[in-house]
């Protein structure tokens, strides 16, 4: 079928944006109405479901289908909306609270069964809705409104959750870098099954410079890796740094010091499906590593769901109910 | 050769109750199930109840290892499993001491005398041989050593383990019984030969055990007489047996099939609900798409986001497990889309007696929600009306755009009777509300005039791209909205919705005296009892009272008060604390509502309901 031709306008609703001025989820929004032409589905088969919290307010904001529903709970409707039209391009809107805390039993399910589902967490390591407690992903000692002494709970991190839960793609962005969020929704959408992005959502107003230190314009380039499959992670304003494996320790080394050249720089395999490597990288605090970290091919749920089906329409006895309620031990009454 | 030959005699009984009782291992629901197929297929009424243990394997000879298994066969309409034994079959004496209170005096126990050992009366806690210890004296004993003797009609036949003789006997006692009320051993000896068609050797024992066991039956002389069971008068057609809970997974088939839409079940396992997941997992091809969920919201969640996407969705539960998807249950009635929970109630609160059966969920299904949220309630009332309820919980929820809560209970879930085959295409249609195009200034809340029900726009339809939510939306428009005036609207529109469906259901039937000084009222999966013990009630002459019989709690029945009023006195009986009866008080005059309950786990026995009936109309 040809490819519709469609300009982020035609993925705007007419719904008023009510997020804070200054928050990264118009970054996010931009990016995704940006991406959904690229991505070459008609927007009748688009649905967005969300949670509840900032974050999962985005579907009002997409001229799309799309479902605000209950918070903690997209998983299952996108996974029900999912398995019952598999031909539908499904995305999920969901924050560090949403998906982590009271959501946070269906988040794991959600990875482990890989349903083809787009699934954006938006992590500003805050409740911003509920105005400001800490999250299970808010660092230890930040002081909030429920912690006012410092918070006592030490934080998930998104991806040693998500790859602990079988997670086949995961991949982390910055929220203010718009492009590579386009380019990451469309290889998002590419990747069948579970495509998780976490993305690095600043609150401005309970969390403000939360991820400053790594997405500051000043330090990112310095601060962030930005992994791309098959090349050497290497990163730094003057490219000059990159990862080797020292024993099980991943470390930052100086290209052209200590007889370091590029040749010595571990490459990135994101289809390596021993998630070892991935673990320790998503895990790196320096530099924080951005990019496609983990994209692992494998079958999804409705896959799964399908050729069982196959099996058992291949199989089957009866074709109907009416074949079914008179099949098996009947008898007859009267004459 | 006949009994008669025998010098035997033959009686004729219009209705027999006979419970089959032994250890988890011995098969009783296997030789349950058998009595009652063959029975239904010389053409009784039937109603069976199974009995096992909670505990998964129990060990062995235990008291609450006992398995069990009632039939109740009849020649006139029956409308219980019964409560009295006519018969009690015993395999071993944890089976004895937990039954024997039910066996009418002067009946027939049957004991396998094999098991009766020291080691299995310590088991069961008897201080000495109840055979031999007078404790017995007002039972007909008829002690067969059923081990013994089925080991020996083996004998000759290759390749059989002690273990596969042993487990034979239950084939044994189920001859005898076959003999005692004259059935064929036919329909067995059929589903013996296909359940053990791969080892020809287990098919030789078992036929030959059974057979044994009936030419015993007929020469012991300790049983004279054998009994006629007449077919029930009951319309013609074709039948089978069927059990509640798969009797509700039909229905959802059959609307399914009727509407074309796929079936989409989201569940969670949970007792006694279910055997509604496994069965519609079993039919996968008929295009069944059954969800075992990490938990019960993420059951109900996926159930919802099927709904969205245009299936005939579905999820099934018991009380602890509503309450879990109360939340989302919210979210289907502010989205308005179909859905259909079941709520197969058992014995609460929390865990409370979870195999056993209750009707103590009503009052959550009607208001256990969050803000003001009304749905439609139904319950079904008897193991194979579980059929037309699902289909109607299934086609009001389609028609009328709103979640329906479903309710049923362990003891009809569990219990079978005969169920006169339906065919789908003879069912009353369904019209799904699915929008194939937008029409001018369409919005996601248009509604229909006359139900108030909004379009069912599916996505993958071009032109239709809507959001809905949980927040409030504008009446006029479907967006997101915070007025006051909206809200309100929108809260009694939606409340309006649902009792407009008034209009789609049938109004309440009177049974027995159309006015008077009493009106017996019951809802749900008491009416068998309910029905059996008024029926008891006339025959003794007591005219002047009437019975009816809920199945529809919201709205309720259009007729509600007008019922209600032609009768000095309303007794409302049911398995909890006086939900119905709370509920009837807010429609009618309260000093004339009384209330007769019973929580404990079991249905009403019929002698525990005449006596309150009686206590009020002295």
């Amino acid at each position: 079928m040809e490819k519709p031709s469609y300009t982020p306008k035609d993925f705007t609703s007419d719904q008023e944006v009510r997020w804070c001025p200054g928050c990264d989820d118009y970054v996010i929004l931009n990016a995704m109405q940006k991406a959904l032409p690229e991505v070459g589905v008609r927007r009748e088969d688009i649905v967005f479901i969300s949670g509840i919290g900032c974050s999962s307010r985005f579907p009002y904001y997409m001229n799309t289908y799309g479902m605000h529903s209950i918070h903690g709970r997209a998983p299952g409707i996108a996974t029900g909306v999912k398995l019952a039209n598999p031909d539908l391009s499904v995305w999920m809107i969901t924050g560090d609270g949403d998906a982590m805390s009271i959501g946070g039993n269906h988040f794991i399910h959600l990875l482990r069964r890989n349903v083809d589902l787009n699934v954006l967490l938006f992590n500003n390591e805050i409740y911003g809705l509920t105005k400001g407690q800490f999250s299970p992903t808010s660092t230890l000692g930040l002081k909030t409104k429920s912690s006012p002494l410092g918070n006592v709970q030490p934080p998930f991190s998104v991806g040693q959750l998500a790859l602990g839960a079988k997670a086949r793609f995961f991949a982390r962005v910055a929220g203010n870098s718009p492009k590579e969020m386009t380019d990451l929704f469309i290889k998002c959408h590419q990747f069948k099954g579970t495509s998780l992005v976490e993305i690095l959502q600043n609150c401005v107003i309970f969390n403000d410079g939360c991820f400053s230190h790594v997405t500051d314009k000043s330090v990112r380039e310095d601060k962030q890796l930005y992994v791309e499959h098959g090349k050497p992670m290497i990163f730094g304003k003057e490219r000059n740094k990159g990862l080797v494996l020292q024993g099980l320790k991943l470390v930052v080394v100086t290209l052209g010091e200590d007889g370091i050249s590029e040749a010595d720089i571990l490459v990135h395999d994101a289809k390596e499906p021993d998630p070892t490597l991935h673990h320790m990288l998503v895990s790196l605090q320096y530099p924080m590593v951005t990019g496609i970290i983990r994209a692992v091919p494998d079958t999804t749920l409705e896959e799964r769901l399908h050729e069982v089906k196959q099996t058992a329409v291949s199989k089957a006895k009866y074709h109907n109910t009416e074949e079914l309620f008179f099949s098996g031990e009947t008898y007859e009454v009267g004459a | 050769m006949s009994a008669t030959e025998k010098n035997k005699s033959t009686e004729s009984l219009d209705h027999v109750v006979i419970r089959f009782v032994g250890d988890s291992g011995d098969g009783m629901q296997l030789t349950g199930a058998q009595f009652s197929d063959t029975s239904a297929m010389l053409g009784n009424d039937i109603a069976t109840f199974p009995n096992f243990p909670a505990e998964i394997r129990a060990p062995q000879g235990s008291l609450y290892g006992v398995s069990g298994f009632q039939v109740h066969i009849g020649s006139l309409e029956i409308d219980t499993p019964g409560d009295e034994l006519d018969l009690l079959v015993a395999m071993n004496p944890a089976g004895l001491k937990t039954n024997i209170s039910a066996l009418k005096k002067g009946h027939v126990l049957i004991v396998d005398t094999d098991s009766f050992t020291q080691r299995n009366f310590d088991k069961a806690q008897y201080s000495s041989n109840p055979l031999e210890d007078g404790s017995l004296a007002d039972y007909k004993v008829i002690e067969v050593a059923m081990t013994t003797l089925s080991k020996e009609a083996v004998k000759g036949i290759e390749g059989l383990d002690n273990k596969s003789i042993t487990r034979s006997k239950n084939m044994w006692a189920l001859g005898m019984v076959y003999w005692m009320y004259h059935r064929s051993l036919d329909h067995t000896i059929a589903f013996i030969e296909r359940k053990f068609a791969a080892q020809p050797n287990l098919v030789a024992a078992n036929i030959k055990v059974l057979k044994a066991g009936y030419n015993f039956a007929e020469t012991l002389e300790l049983i004279p007489t054998s009994y006629q069971v007449a077919p029930a008068k009951m319309p013609a057609g074709t039948y089978r047996m069927m059990m509640g809970n798969q009797a509700l997974a039909w229905g959802f088939l059959a609307a399914a099939e009727k509407t074309g839409l796929p079936l989409f079940l989201g569940s969670y396992p949970i007792t006694p609900a279910s055997d509604i997941l496994h069965e519609l997992s079993k039919h996968q091809q008929l295009g069944v798409t059954a969800f075992q969920a990490e938990d019960e919201i993420a059951g109900i969640t996926a159930a919802i986001g099927a709904a969205f996407a245009g299936s005939l969705a579905i999820t099934t539960t018991s009380g602890p497990g509503l309450a879990l998807k109360s939340e989302s249950l919210g979210l289907a009635m502010m989205i308005e889309l179909p859905l259909v929970v079941v709520d197969v109630q058992r014995g609460g609160p929390s865990t409370g007696l979870p195999t056993k059966t209750e009707q103590s969920d009503l009052l959550q299904a009607l208001y256990g929600r969050h803000g003001e949220s009304p749905v439609i309630v139904l319950a079904a009332s008897t193991p194979s009306n579980c059929f037309h309820y699902a289909y109607q919980a299934a086609k009001l929820a389609l028609e009328h755009m709103t979640p329906v809560v479903l309710l049923s209970d362990g003891y009809i879930a569990n219990g079978s009777g005969p169920w006169k085959i339906q065919r789908t295409s003879e069912m009353p249609d369904i019209a799904p509300r699915i929008l194939k195009e937008a029409p001018e200034n369409w919005h996601p809340y248009h509604r229909d005039e006359r139900t108030l029900a909004r379009d069912w726009p599916l996505p993958g339809t071009p032109g239709l791209e809507h959001r809905v939510g949980g927040l409030e939306k504008d009446q006029e428009k479907g967006t997101v909205s915070y007025d006051p005036i909206n809200h309100e609207a929108m809260t009694h529109t939606r409340q309006e919705k649902i009792q407009r469906v008034q209009a789609q259901i049938p109004g309440l039937e009177v049974h027995h005296a159309q006015e008077g000084q009493l009106l017996v009222v019951g809802w749900g999966g008491t009416q068998g009892a309910l029905q059996s013990a008024m029926k008891t009630l006339n025959q003794q002459g007591y005219h002047q009272v009437g019975y009816t019989h809920f199945n529809y709690l919201s709205p309720l029945p259009k007729n509600t008060q007008e019922v209600l009023g032609r009768f000095k006195k309303v007794l409302v009986c049911e398995l909890n604390n006086g939900q119905l009866a709370k509920l009837l008080s807010m429609h009618h005059d309260q000093s004339r509502i009384y209330s007769y309950t019973k929580i404990q786990g079991l249905p009403f026995a019929q002698s525990e309901l005449l006596e309150a009936f009686k206590q009020h109309l002295s």
